[in-house]
């Protein structure tokens, strides 16, 4: 008897461990591939050995828009010449000031085309509610990018938008984050 | 159906009498809206004109024919007959500023909305919209394209309305008190002869409040009860007879 009931659980222990690594092991590993940012860009550099505040590079621009990420010009406003011996400043001195290029930076929090996310109207929230927290961080994090949809792993879910905007009080309509 | 009330009511006054017909306003909405070149422009049941202009005619022979030009936005009704009918809740209206909304990718195709509008303000992708190499670098970014198999609308430029909130916030002003100026669609902009007046309807300060009440201003279809923030203006008694489905005993509004 005891031989017959092990006959049916060990199989079944097996198809569910068996399960549990490629549901939660395997597939995500097949679905997102890891990518690095094209430069190893140090917040940590610049917020603690230089002092500079975020909204020193990422501020809004005259018509209230964001700017996201500086342009390889406002960099180079500092950065038009090697000025450490950083290996990535080397790189990204000679492979895009030099050449007159932008960077094609990794967008964590990247959204769809239909979405109309406002900064300026979220002013008020800590940038980490949103954000990783790159700030201290002397190598950016990995980036995940979905193979299917081509969207970030890291990005916000409509359902945390909607989440937010309820327990603030905030609008749910459509037209309020949609375009 | 419950229908909301807003602080603030986006509308048009266009006045027919100015309405020189040229077309500026459907070019202006085309390229600004990334409404991709039609790929047969004669088969009018397959063209996507958010803003279409429509010739009316007094039906008179000479020398007493007269015709005049009525352009033809989304309504953006007070009481929608096309949110009411979508089964995905793909257009809604409940933001702020009363502007029905059109959620694409939510969008089933189903056109059930097409049906229910009286104002054949809406219209089906029949095809993958494409721009031919070269024109694609003048797509708006504010306004998202739109794949084949959705149906869409006039949003009186949404986007523009969304980007006049930003910077009323950057210049620390209450992005519900716009200036008259600050918000207008690509049509208006664009018109000539000034045909087009848009503004909040609820601000007494703004142009359309004032004309709305003229005894000269009308609605399409008014006694639907469909309650258009679309008003129209004309001095001429056959315009606006056009306007609705008047028994022969009837008076026409503003007479």
């Amino acid at each position: 008897m005891a031989k017959g009931k092990s006959c049916l659980v060990l199989p079944f222990l097996f198809g569910l461990v068996g399960a549990l690594i490629v549901g939660w092991w395997l597939f995500p590993e097949l679905l997102y591939s890891k990518k690095t940012q094209p430069i190893r860009f140090s917040h940590k550099v610049h917020v603690e050995d230089q002092g500079m505040s975020c909204d020193e590079c990422h501020s809004y621009r005259e018509d209230g828009s964001f700017a996201g990420i500086p342009t390889t010009e406002q960099c180079a406003e500092c950065h038009s010449e090697v000025q450490g011996d950083d290996p990535a400043e080397k790189k990204f001195v000679e492979e895009y000031v030099e050449k007159g290029k932008e960077v094609p930076w990794l967008i964590y929090q990247k959204q769809p085309d239909n979405v109309f996310f406002s900064h300026i109207a979220h002013k008020g929230i800590k940038c980490t509610t949103c954000h990783p927290d790159v700030g201290h961080m002397d190598t950016p994090p990995v980036y995940y990018e979905d193979r299917i949809s081509g969207y970030s792993k890291q990005t916000m879910k409509m359902w945390q938008c909607e989440r937010c905007h309820a327990r603030r009080g905030a609008s749910n309509a459509c037209y309020v984050c949609h375009k | 159906m419950e229908h909301k009330e807003f602080k603030v009511k986006w509308g048009m006054v266009i006045d027919i009498d100015k309405c020189t017909g040229c077309g500026a306003c459907m070019v202006a909405c085309q390229a600004e809206n990334n409404i991709a070149p039609m790929q047969d422009g004669s088969d009018k049941t397959m063209t996507l004109t958010w803003m279409l202009v429509y010739e009316l005619s007094n039906g008179k022979p000479f020398p007493d024919h007269e015709i005049a030009y009525l352009p033809r936005p989304c309504m953006q009704c007070g009481k929608p007959s096309c949110s009411t009918v979508c089964p995905v809740v793909a257009t809604t209206k409940d933001e702020e500023g009363g502007i029905v909304s059109q959620i694409y990718p939510r969008c089933i195709g189903c056109r059930y909305c097409m049906a229910a509008c009286p104002y054949h303000a809406r219209y089906f992708n029949w095809y993958d919209p494409k721009w031919p190499k070269g024109l694609d670098k003048t797509l708006n970014i504010s306004a998202s394209p739109r794949p084949r198999g959705v149906v869409e609308k006039c949003t009186f430029c949404h986007h523009r309305f969304m980007e006049a909130k930003e910077k009323a916030r950057y210049e620390g002003k209450d992005p519900l008190k716009l200036p008259e100026d600050a918000y207008i669609p690509a049509c208006a902009e664009i018109c000539p002869t000034g045909a087009i007046v848009f503004g909040d309807l609820n601000n007494p300060e703004h142009k359309v409040a004032k004309l709305a009440k003229s005894k000269y201003a009308f609605r399409l279809l008014e006694r639907l009860g469909t309650d258009p923030q679309v008003y129209y203006y004309s001095k001429r008694e056959w315009v606006r007879r056009l306007a609705d489905n008047y028994l022969s005993t009837e008076k026409t509004k503003g007479e």
